[in-house]
């Protein structure tokens, strides 16, 4: 069925804002650890007692450059950084017998104040350098901040219509809207990045730059590979996500998700809030096995999924899923069971140095889900981030 | 079961030690009927003197991470209501609640006809003790009363005089802390015929600036003016002031801070026979009271104290000159690491703030990437840094324990090098 939606209200924020004064409150409960071990477990290494103590004195702008200077993404993570495998999984107040310290909301309220008090960030005068960034997903928006940050000229190259790559087509409602994704491409744009869509890279693009990024991330989707696979009625995760989150939402009345990951547990959430009156999530394995985090499992419980496990498709009919002896009925399946690697790009890439992001080509530098298979938002930034220091190191020597 | 009746300077009888300062929450009936009933051993009505205009606003505070108040400043006058209402109030206070104390607080004029008046008049109304207000730091000072009094013995101790020549009841006067040496005032003020003292008046202050109108605060029509100072903050400077006045032998009440049973047995252990309140009662309204009461007495009841006599001034021989204090005793921090949080507050402290001896191994760097159990393997415990103490280099100053944030993960524990006590004054001798 198609349906019209107001996604704002349907997907109403997960966690809502901290109000100022319960902000300052939090954040003067953080102890303010030294060499403190939120910093440690963040892949971009914010130094979060710094920018939370900031909050804690009223200078948000100060705190918001301290995130900022660590991760250009600082605002889309607040949103969809697992924090409690990070930052808030590793607050000293879990040995205390204490809530941890809520780092996340802090980030956000920090990011929520920057970006409605005209973002800017410094960059350096222009070196004569110029970077491509192929992909505009985090990774290449990481690279291409940090690349602007000393003086690189950077031109970013995407296949979407938009950037922000999942960010902006792929990442839950309820955590990140694309509004929000694309605040942050304006910022590098205001920082001086180039943006172009839909244009091939060539061989002939290859002389115009002195170095290369390959934030490409992963390929389609895994095939389920069983008889009725392309059905109509089979659309896969980010396929189903990407359509409602760009005002096209198709939903089924009965959904049948496949693949116990953090995206099966979005799409089925999503399919939950559009309106499916039974969302099901079939998986091959046991509760223990799935690889969506904890939080994100109970999220889907209490928005009435029912899980079923040990269970293997084996084949789909237009108004069911068949899972060997018994049958669930359907109108809609959305295989979620993972993206397939870029395998013969890897290849050409050979081993990669992961402080620098640097492949067997010298000109060419790799991060984000490309190259580490598929990992959350801040990895991507990290990666990202690592790599322009790479190039940076890479043309200073070279010149 | 603790005792806790109150006899003030053998003439004043309450329920408790519990006092109603003079200030907003004693300033009409309504509000001491209201804390009598609530609990409250007495009241010192709100200063009683000629009338007159405050302005709006009057209170400003200062807030630490977040909690609310934890000084509150304020520049408010002596009673705005006519002396009539005021004493016709006193008297059907009294007459509804005999076993309740209720003390006028008086200023007036510096003339003995004005004293002598208002004395007489007031305890007409039937006031169980009078309290002169001779620290008032703000308004009544710039017109020659108040703190304006309280700064010059002479002053004090001439219109306590006046005031004993006609007063039948107990005579406290109420002493400010805006003055270098708070006790030539306390022993003018004896010397002057005084029963008691009060002690201590708000402290002068400027609470903060508005940094968008760099107008400081309470904002009157963007102006302002210097104003008192109470609440918790100033709690050690009144213990302190208290210390000091206690070799005046006088009845003490005590005010500055107090905000619950715990800060009231301070100042009784300092030598106070009764204690006055104000922010806490303008916070949180009179219902503080009742802890105030049973913690009291459930603390007294563990201690094995009957009344608040049996503990009254039973610190007051442990507060010394510092020359006098033991050069050879020695503490050293310890460090539990069972208890250790891993925050490092200590290590910082002791290395930017004190001795440089607690000492920590940072981690090694390494490329961290979220955890995903599927492709990890399960997620490893956060490393934990604990930091360890130099104990021959630790000077014993406390600081590591104070920062710490987890109760009792760091001791401070003596150690016995056999030496015998010293003091500077005998070193120096």
């Amino acid at each position: 069925m198609n349906v019209t939606i107001n996604t704002d209200e349907l997907f109403p924020d997960l966690h809502p804002a901290l109000a100022p004064q319960a902000a300052v409150v939090e954040a003067s409960r953080c102890l303010f650890c030294y060499d403190a071990p939120c910093t440690q477990a963040c892949p971009t290494h914010i130094d979060v007692p710094k920018f939370i103590k900031k909050i804690a004195s009223g200078n948000l702008r100060g705190s918001a450059n301290t995130i900022l200077d660590a991760n250009i993404l600082g605002l889309s993570c607040s949103r969809v950084c697992p924090v409690d495998v990070l930052c808030e999984g590793s607050c000293v107040m879990h040995r205390y017998n204490k809530q941890p310290i809520e780092i996340g909301l802090l980030q956000r309220h920090a990011m929520d104040w920057f970006y409605s008090h005209e973002p800017a960030i410094a960059t350096a005068p222009d070196n004569g350098k110029h970077v491509a960034c192929i992909g505009g997903g985090p990774a290449s928006l990481a690279c291409a901040a940090e690349l602007r940050r000393h003086g690189f000229a950077v031109t970013v190259f995407d296949r979407n219509p938009l950037a922000g790559g999942l960010n902006t087509y792929g990442i839950a409602q309820y955590k990140l809207r694309p509004p929000d994704s694309l605040k942050e491409v304006e910022l590098l744009r205001n920082m001086g990045v180039e943006f172009r869509f839909g244009v091939e890279v060539t061989d002939q693009t290859e002389g115009e730059f002195d170095a290369f990024f390959l934030g490409v991330g992963l390929g389609p989707m895994h095939r389920l590979n069983v008889p009725g696979d392309d059905l109509p009625g089979v659309v896969d995760a980010l396929t189903f996500i990407a359509d409602y989150k760009t005002g096209t939402p198709k939903v089924g009345r009965r959904v049948v998700v496949i693949g116990a990951g953090n995206t099966a547990i979005d799409s089925a959430i999503a399919a939950r809030k559009l309106g499916a009156e039974q969302v099901h999530i079939v998986y091959r394995r046991g509760e223990s096995d799935m690889s969506a985090f904890a939080s994100e499992y109970e999220h889907a419980k209490l928005e009435g999924v029912e899980f079923h496990w040990q269970t293997s498709v084996t084949r789909i009919t237009p108004d069911a899923v068949i899972c060997g002896t018994f049958k669930i009925p359907c109108d809609m399946v959305v295989p979620a069971i993972g993206q397939s690697p870029l395998t013969k790009l890897l290849a050409v890439c050979g081993e990669v140095n992961r402080e620098t992001g640097q492949t067997k080509h010298p000109k060419y530098f790799a991060g984000g889900d490309f190259l580490n298979g598929g990992r959350e938002v801040v990895d991507a930034v990290a990666d990202g981030k690592r790599a322009a220091l790479g190039i940076k190191k890479w043309l200073t020597t070279q010149s | 079961m603790a005792d806790l009746t109150t006899l003030f300077a053998n003439k004043i009888r309450c329920p408790n030690p519990f006092w109603l300062a003079s200030g907003p929450p004693a300033n009409c009936a309504d509000q001491v009927i209201r804390a009598f009933d609530a609990g409250w051993g007495g009241a010192v009505w709100k200063t009683l003197g000629v009338p007159i205009t405050n302005v709006s606003s009057r209170y400003s505070s200062v807030d630490l991470n977040g909690q609310r108040m934890m000084g509150l400043n304020n520049i408010e006058l002596i009673t705005d209501r006519t002396l009539e209402v005021n004493l016709r109030e006193i008297e059907e206070v009294k007459k509804r609640y005999p076993d309740n104390a209720v003390i006028a607080s008086l200023m007036v004029d510096s003339t003995r006809e004005a004293w002598h008046e208002i004395v007489e008049r007031s305890e007409g109304a039937g006031a169980d003790g009078l309290e002169l207000n001779f620290g008032c730091p703000h308004g009544m000072s710039e017109r020659g009363m108040g703190s304006a009094v309280g700064q010059v013995p002479q002053y004090c101790s001439m219109i306590t005089e006046w005031v004993k020549e006609v007063a039948k009841t107990p005579v406290l006067v109420k002493l400010t802390p805006n003055i270098t040496d708070i006790r030539p005032v306390a022993h003018a003020a004896k010397q002057g015929g005084a029963d008691g003292l009060s002690a201590i008046n708000t402290i002068n202050s400027i609470t903060g600036i508005d940094l968008d109108t760099f107008v400081p605060r309470p904002n009157v029509d963007g102006k302002s003016a210097h104003g008192g100072y109470c609440g918790p903050a100033v709690k050690p400077i009144a213990l302190h002031m208290i210390q000091q006045i206690a070799e005046v032998g006088l009845p003490v009440s005590g005010i500055g801070g107090v905000s619950n049973w715990r800060d009231a047995a301070e100042f009784i252990l300092l030598g106070c026979q009764s204690i006055q309140l104000c922010t806490a009662p303008m916070h949180w309204g009179f219902r503080i009271v009742e802890d105030m009461i049973d913690g009291l007495k459930n603390w007294m009841d563990e201690k094995g104290f009957r009344t608040i006599d049996d503990f009254r001034g039973l610190s007051l021989p442990n507060v010394k000159e510092w020359k006098n204090l033991n050069l050879n005793y020695k503490i050293i921090a310890k460090i539990h690491p069972e208890k250790c949080i891993g925050c490092d507050l200590c290590y910082i402290a002791c290395e930017d703030g004190a001795h440089q001896c607690i000492h920590v191994d940072p981690l090694p760097p390494r490329l961290t990437v979220t955890p995903i159990p599927k492709l990890d393997g399960p997620i490893p415990a956060t490393p934990i840094k604990i930091p360890r103490v130099d104990e021959e280099e630790c000077v014993g100053c406390n600081l590591c324990a104070l920062v710490c944030p987890v109760e009792n993960c760091i001791t401070m524990e003596r150690v016995d090098h056999g030496i015998p006590s010293e003091s500077w004054e005998q070193r120096s001798a």
